[in-house]
Parts: structure tokens; C-alpha cells; sequence
């Protein structure tokens, strides 16, 4: 099947049934989105459909024809949309595995909503699971890249 | 190698060599032990010494700095090439970070655990960075014709008298040259530049963009994926299974069994998983013995029992009980807890006739070589290990099951393996904390502890009090007693080892005390502390005024002499990791639910190396300890874990985390840790609070089955 990742078209032959997350790590070897669940509960695997955050484990591949995917590589060119510059500039990853989900999710809130309240965000980011615990600093980030987009 | 070491010439010890970029390499020497009584003066330079950490400088005067410890999120991979960066004085721009591999001849202790890092590589790598920085001087002073006392370094330049300068860069193959320094001149604390600044984490955009490798996004040429079926409950023993199904799956090419674990190949890791799941097993009859509601009253059992493997007896606890103006007796109860990294378990290996080759997020790398060693029997030196990003350790990676299990099933194979856990097998594979059940009792005499006996019973563990932590010195009659259960359940160290729980029920209950004794709970510690200063009861093995000065802070920043109605406090003070921490939290009643407003952490671990990362690790670990006591629990029926997934599992979400302010005591002192630290103290400070707005004490972990919500 096509698939449309980062604004790349792939071709793949593979079970429909197998979740989007597996196809982008181990098939188009773009790893940068984690698995951390396998049941959409963690949202380390968070990815843009068409621009909409959705958990990429619990996807099967066969529902991703005709959409456009972005992954964590493909969020902007230099690595400078402004979440990601917030993100650095407040020092925000610890171990650092949960926060492309973080920054996918992060992204697509304020895609949608370009002003969030700092419970919007706190709401917004609640499905990201952080085991370091740096949500207050996510949230400030996400706060900061609001202010610059 | 250790021969090796012994016959190597004392000039070997430090290795320069020309590397490709016609840049300098330099291998640096571990001391054996120092102390820290380096402020200004000079220390002798790299001689009777091990091998450490190295540098690379380059002729364009970029400095590649290597970070010898894994990388688990407590910031070493920044903070310990920073103390190298900030005694060479180079401008931290120039520096990048590599990881290092596990090389025990080169860097002494590659170890991520117990918050020692930095504690124990301080002396070091500043010794590394100052010897090297001499070296520079030494080649421009023999350039110039002039004596190297005249010169002075700037930032990666060794300045002349007159403002001549020359870059490390155009030196460094010149200093490599230069004869060692039998003593080198470290920099006063006034006179950092670098140590003490918030330096950005060094992994900070290879992260944000996705690049940053964990080590489960590892890929090779002809890699296979495999995962392991583990038995459901603890005890239980393969019987048999049926690979039918699985094996019919397209891309599952093996399935075997493998150490009481069913083994399942695939050529992807979906195909694994799925793999895993056709494949039907038949164990053993499950214990009912394993079992957390049997398992919790036979602790309580257990600390009821007296007399039982005391590991302090001071005085008489009897007597000083019976010559008390008020007995207060309490007991305090933790579950299983685990880790939960959010990368799950993984592990690469590469088993072939000629060498074998391990690669992946371990917290002990050295431990494991040495382990897979006996386990293949093969010699160390035939195996290499590399250290990948690590997403998460709290304890988790120092345990290697994963390594040694991968490199099993790479030896019989016979091809490069990535072993992966899925969620549901790292939660329910154990290595947790383990349940643990304390009953304190106390006397009071004129409003001071008089009698103190602490006895603690947990599963698996081999020491459940920590003997020389107050309030031993401050009381009279002090006895710890401690007991182990027996149990199939794998226990392993989870962050803040005993501490974490121990420090909860301690620190509730003394809030306890101070409420009876009529006295505000800061002040109540204060005097107990002070008695340990001014007429201590034996041996002091912490610094009392240490722990009063985190107090005294604490009180300050959380303004805890002003009341303000609706706002209710609670404190908590502990020492651990050689840090010392106290914290204040605050909370609201909203519903009649607690909101956490603030926490305030004041905590003393030396001088703080980099801002930002101590910020962090205080803050995350003060959140985690929050987060895990209210809802952080795993039981077991007939010794099957029952939880298996974050959809059950409640971990802390972002709208529940609260605010952390945090502080630290300005000190010349030498860094101690601060990874773990701050979380001890965290539950109590949070349980306190609840108290002195519900007039309820929390006895139990988690807060959530005693109808506790965050609100």
C-alpha cells in the first residue's frame, strides 16, 4: 500500500492489521516515535493525521491511505517549529523518550487552539504520560511556544 | 586487565595519541580516592592512578568531551563533562558530548545508581580537565620561549603576558608532548564560570527532533526482533506450549524455550508480539502463597513479633517506653511497586564464535559484561557493550535479566538479536519494590523523644531501616530491628531504595509526635537536631547542621510562621544519598479533595553543578515520589501481577502535577547526588498537609485506596 509520511510517498507490502506505529519504526525506520503502551494510553507514540494527534499504536496501517502522516522527524525542517524551540530553551527533557510524543501532541493542541489557558494545556497534555515528571515544565513550554507562533 | 594496569609504566597512564581529525586525545586517570579538600589548592596531578574520562580537541578548537556513566535522565551526560569543561576553561560552545562505551580501563566506574555520579567522579574529572588545561600551557609556554607561570588560559586560549594567545586547538599536538605535571592547580569555587550556570541537557535537540537513539531503536543488518513469554505468576514453571499458530504467522521464524521463558523470533516487532500471543502455554499450578493480601498480614506479623534481627540496640527502648509521659505506636504499609520506564526492557546482542557484542540502556553495563561472561562462558575481553540513550532507569536497569536474556538467545541463534519487552511483559515481569511494613513506636518525655523503636519487615529485603540517619543520635533508647520475607517475587532497587517508604513513614509519624508533644513540627525536629549537635548519643554518621539548615530554608520560602486561611502545610526532612533535603507542601480543599498549590523544596547536595539539570531532578523526583505514593501499587493474586497496562496502572497525569519551587543551600561543599533524594521526603510533606486539613492521617500507600483525589 502508499503510504504519505512527512510529506514522502512509501510504498509497502505489509498486513493491513499492523499498527501505524510498527510500520513507521521498524519498516520506514523512523524510530523517533516511541512505543510506550501499545494500547493508547501513554501517548508516546503520538503522531499528526492530517494534522490531528492520534496514538499511532493503535492505528492499523490499512487506515492510513490517503492521509497525510507527520512523525516527530517531519514536524519542521531545522527542528525549529516553536515547540520544539520552547522545549529547548526551558530545558525540558530529563531521559527524554516520552517527549516527541509530548511535542506531537503539544503541536496539534495549539494548531487548533493558538491561545490555550493554562488548563487547556494541563487538559490538553494529560494524556502524555512523563515518568520523569517534567509536566510543569511541558506546560510551560507549550505556554512559551504559544507566545512565538 | 588488572595485571595489565599494574604493569603499565606511570607515563602510560596518561595516553595522548593523534587522532584522525589531527586532533589530540587524551585518556585521563581515575584517582583512587580523594577527598574533598581541593579548594585552591594544588592536588597531586595524575599519578598512582586509574584510568578515566577522556577528551578530544581538534585544530579547529572544538573540544569532544566523553560522558563515561549511562545517560538515564539524571543529567550526567550534561553535568559530568561540564565539571571537565569548566577546569580545561574552554567556552562550553566549543564542547560537544559523546557517550562512551563500557571501557573499565579507561573510565574506572560506569555505574548510573545510588546518586553517585557526580559525587564520586567530582574529584576526577576536575583533576582530568586541570591536568590537561596544564599540558596546554606547558606547549605554549615551550612555543613562546617563556615559563609557563607567566601564562594564563581564557576559554580555550593560553594567554601570554602581553595578550598573545594561542588556541588549544594549534597546541594540542604539542601538548601531548609535554611531560605530565607532577601537581596540578585547581580552581577556587569563586572562580567558576561554567559550574553552577543552567546548562541546557546536551541531548536537548537531538530529542526534540526524534534523532536521539534509545536503545530500542536499534537496527542492524540481518537483525532478527525476539520477545519472551514469562510466566504469569511468580513461581510458576513452564510445563509446555504449542507453537502451532504462531509459527503460521508470516515474518515468526522460531519459537523455543529458553531459561522458563517462551522465546518467539520474528522478523519484525509487531510480528513478535503477535507471535507471543498464538503461542499457548501450559505452567505450573499457581502459589497461592504469593499472594499481597496473605503476604501484607504476614508482615504485620512480622513487625508485631519482638526481638527479631536488631540492627541497633542503644540503651534500653523498654525501659525508656515504661519511664515515658506519652507511647505512641503506629504501623505503615507500602505495596509492589514497578518501575515503569517508559522505554520498555530491551536489549541487543550479537553472539558469533569470535566476539560477542551487547548494546543497549543498562544502568550497571560492567556488572552485565562480567555476567554474560559466566553465563556464555566466554572471557571479558571477547565482549563489548555499548551504552545507548536510556529512556528511564529509576532502579529498573541496574537489574540485567534483559542483557543476559537477550545474549542467550543471540548464542543460540546465532544472530544479531534486539530483545524487546512489551508493555504488559516489562510490568508484569517483577524486579519491583518491594511490599514493606514498619511499625514505629515512641516515647515522649518533656516534649523530646525518649524511646524510639522502629521495626520493619519486607519481601525479599535484606535491610528495611537505615541505621546512623536521625533520629538515632538524638535519642536516648534506639533500637532498629529488621526482617526479610521469603518470596518468588524479584525484587530490585527502585529509586531512592528504602528511603522511599521508609522516609514517608517516618516523617508522618514524627508529625505525629511533634502534635503531641504540643510543638510546631519544624521546631520539634529542630531540637532533635540540635540534641544530636549538643549532647548526641553516640556516633553522629550525618551533619545535623546540614539538616537544620535545609529546615531553617525551607520555613523561609514557603513562609511558614504566616497562616493563611484555607492553605494547610505539611513537612517533611530527610537525609539520603549523602543530600539533605527538606520540603513544605501546600494544599487547598476543593470538594473536599486536596489541590496541591505548591511544593517548596530546600535542599543542600553541595555545590550544584548545573542549575537547570538540579532544578529538574528535584523537581520530577519530588512529583514521582507524589505521584507513585497516591497511586503506585502492585498486587498479586496467586502471584500474578494485576495490573499488566497504563489503562489500569494510574501514573500521575500532567493536570495533577504541582507546581515545585525549588531551592538549594549555597555551599562550598563537594556535590553530593540529587536523582533520588528529593523524592523520600515528598509523600510525608503531602500526607501532613492532609492531616492538618482533614484532621486523617494516611497510614498506607497508595492515597488512592483510601479515597484520596487529586484534585
Amino acid at each position: 500500500m502508499d503510504l504519505q509520511v512527512n510529506g514522502k510517498k512509501y510504498t509497502i507490502d505489509i498486513d493491513p492489521q499492523t499498527p501505524i506505529l510498527w510500520v513507521l519504526r521498524d519498516h520506514l525506520k523512523l524510530v523517533g516515535t516511541k512505543y510506550g503502551c501499545g494500547i493508547g494510553q501513554c501517548g508516546a507514540c503520538t503522531i499528526h493525521f492530517n494534522g490531528t494527534a492520534v496514538r499511532s499504536c493503535s492505528i492499523p496501517v490499512a487506515a492510513a491511505a490517503n492521509v497525510a502522516i507527520t512523525t516527530i522527524e517531519g514536524l519542521s525542517e531545522k527542528g525549529d517549529h516553536p515547540v520544539q524551540k520552547a522545549w529547548v530553551d526551558l530545558d525540558v527533557p530529563q531521559c527524554g523518550y516520552c517527549q516527541a510524543g509530548q511535542i506531537m501532541t503539544a503541536s496539534a493542541l495549539l494548531s487548533q487552539n493558538n491561545k490555550p489557558t493554562e488548563e487547556e494545556i494541563k487538559l490538553g497534555m494529560s494524556g502524555n504520560i512523563c515518568r520523569c515528571s517534567t509536566y510543569t515544565k511541558i506546560n510551560k513550554a507549550v505556554k512559551q511556544a504559544s507566545e512565538n507562533l | 586487565m588488572h595485571a595489565k594496569d599494574k604493569n603499565q609504566s606511570r607515563r602510560a597512564f596518561l595516553k595522548t595519541s593523534v587522532v584522525g581529525t589531527g586532533g589530540l586525545m587524551l585518556s585521563f586517570n581515575w584517582l583512587s580516592a580523594q577527598t574533598d579538600t581541593w579548594e585552591g589548592k594544588e592536588v597531586r596531578a595524575l599519578e598512582n592512578v586509574r584510568l578515566s574520562g577522556h577528551i578530544i580537541i581538534n585544530a579547529d578548537n572544538s573540544v569532544v568531551i566523553y560522558s563515561q556513566n549511562p545517560e538515564i535522565g539524571q543529567n550526567v551526560k550534561t553535568s559530568m563533562p561540564m565539571i571537565i569543561a569548566e577546569e580545561l576553561d574552554v567556552d562550553w560552545n566549543q564542547v560537544s558530548v559523546e557517550q562512551a562505551d563500557l571501557d573499565t580501563e579507561k573510565f574506572k566506574r560506569q555505574v548510573a545508581g545510588g546518586s553517585q555520579s557526580i559525587r564520586k567522579s567530582w574529584p576526577v574529572l576536575r583533576k582530568a580537565g586541570a591536568t590537561v588545561r596544564a599540558l596546554l600551557i606547558s606547549a605554549a609556554a615551550e612555543q613562546w620561549g617563556v615559563s609557563a607561570i607567566e601564562l594564563r588560559t581564557e576559554t580555550g586560549y593560553v594567554i601570554g603576558k602581553s595578550g598573545e594567545k594561542l588556541s588549544y586547538g594549534s597546541l594540542a599536538e604539542a601538548a601531548a608532548k609535554q611531560k605530565i605535571p607532577k601537581k596540578v592547580s585547581l580552581k577556587k569555587a569563586k572562580d567558576f564560570s561554567l559550574i553552577g550556570k543552567s546548562v541546557m541537557n546536551v541531548a536537548s535537540r537531538e530529542i526534540v527532533t526524534g534523532t536521539a537513539k534509545f536503545g530500542i531503536d536499534t537496527q542492524r543488518e540481518g537483525m532478527v526482533y525476539a520477545r519472551l513469554l514469562h510466566a504469569p505468576g511468580f513461581g510458576q514453571k513452564l510445563v509446555s506450549f504449542d507453537a502451532k499458530q504462531a509459527l503460521q504467522i508470516k515474518g515468526v521464524t522460531e519459537v523455543f524455550e529458553i531459561d522458563n521463558k517462551v522465546a518467539i523470533i520474528a522478523d519484525s516487532t509487531w510480528t513478535a508480539i503477535k507471535g507471543g500471543e498464538a503461542i499457548k502455554t501450559i505452567w505450573s499450578k499457581p502459589l497461592t502463597s504469593e499472594d499481597s493480601k496473605v503476604q501484607r498480614k504476614t508482615l504485620l506479623d512480622m513487625v508485631n513479633a519482638k526481638g527479631q534481627n536488631a540492627k541497633v540496640n542503644m540503651g534500653n527502648v523498654e525501659q525508656g517506653f515504661k519511664k515515658a509521659d506519652q507511647v505512641l505506636e503506629r504501623t505503615y504499609e507500602a505495596p509492589f511497586l514497578p518501575h515503569n520506564c517508559m522505554e520498555p526492557m530491551n536489549f541487543f546482542a550479537d553472539v558469533t564464535d569470535e566476539k560477542v557484542e551487547l548494546y543497549g540502556p543498562i544502568q550497571t553495563p560492567e556488572n552485565q559484561r562480567r555476567a554474560v561472561a559466566k553465563l556464555l562462558k566466554r572471557s571479558e575481553d571477547e565482549i563489548s557493550l555499548g551504552i545507548s540513550r536510556i529512556g528511564g532507569g529509576f532502579g529498573r536497569r541496574l537489574n540485567g535479566d534483559f542483557v543476559l536474556e537477550a545474549a542467550l538467545i543471540s548464542n543460540k541463534i546465532r544472530k544479531p538479536v534486539q530483545l524487546i519487552y512489551t508493555r504488559e511483559d516489562d510490568m508484569t515481569a517483577g524486579v519491583y519494590r518491594p511490599a514493606v511494613t514498619y511499625k514505629f513506636k515512641a516515647g515522649l518525655t518533656d516534649g523530646k523523644i525518649s524511646a524510639y523503636d522502629l521495626s520493619g519487615a519486607g519481601i525479599n529485603m535484606r535491610n528495611t531501616v537505615r541505621p546512623g540517619t536521625w533520629p538515632q543520635a538524638s535519642v536516648p533508647n534506639f533500637k532498629l530491628e529488621s526482617q526479610s520475607l521469603e518470596s518468588h517475587v524479584t525484587f530490585g532497587y527502585w529509586r531512592a531504595p528504602t528511603s522511599n517508604f521508609l522516609a514517608f513513614a517516618e516523617q508522618t509519624f514524627v508529625d505525629e509526635l511533634a502534635e503531641i508533644a504540643k510543638k510546631d513540627p519544624i521546631q520539634f525536629r529542630l531540637e532533635s537536631l540540635k540534641q544530636a549537635i549538643d549532647a548526641p548519643f553516640g556516633k553522629v554518621r550525618y551533619e545535623p547542621l546540614r539538616m537544620i539548615g535545609v529546615l531553617k530554608l525551607v520555613a523561609e520560602k514557603s513562609n511558614w510562621e504566616t497562616k493563611k486561611k484555607g492553605l494547610y502545610r505539611g513537612v517533611s526532612a530527610y537525609y539520603s544519598h549523602n543530600t539533605y533535603v527538606a520540603e513544605v507542601v501546600e494544599i487547598t480543599i476543593v470538594g473536599g479533595q486536596p489541590k496541591i498549590e505548591r511544593v517548596v523544596v530546600a535542599t543542600d547536595c553541595g555545590i550544584v553543578v548545573n542549575a537547570s539539570g538540579a532544578h529538574n531532578q528535584a523537581m520530577g523526583a519530588v512529583v514521582d515520589g507524589i505521584g507513585h505514593a497516591m497511586y503506585g501499587e502492585m498486587p498479586l493474586e496467586n502471584g500474578v501481577p494485576q495490573h499488566r497496562n497504563f489503562d489500569t496502572y494510574k501514573a500521575l497525569r500532567n493536570s495533577e502535577a504541582p507546581k515545585v519551587e525549588t531551592h538549594f543551600v549555597k555551599s562550598q561543599k563537594a556535590p553530593s547526588g540529587l536523582g533520588e533524594p528529593t523524592l523520600p521526603p515528598a509523600a510525608a510533606a503531602f500526607a501532613n498537609a492532609m492531616y492538618a486539613a482533614t484532621r486523617k492521617r494516611l497510614y498506607s500507600q497508595p492515597f488512592s485506596e483510601q479515597g484520596v483525589v487529586l484534585q
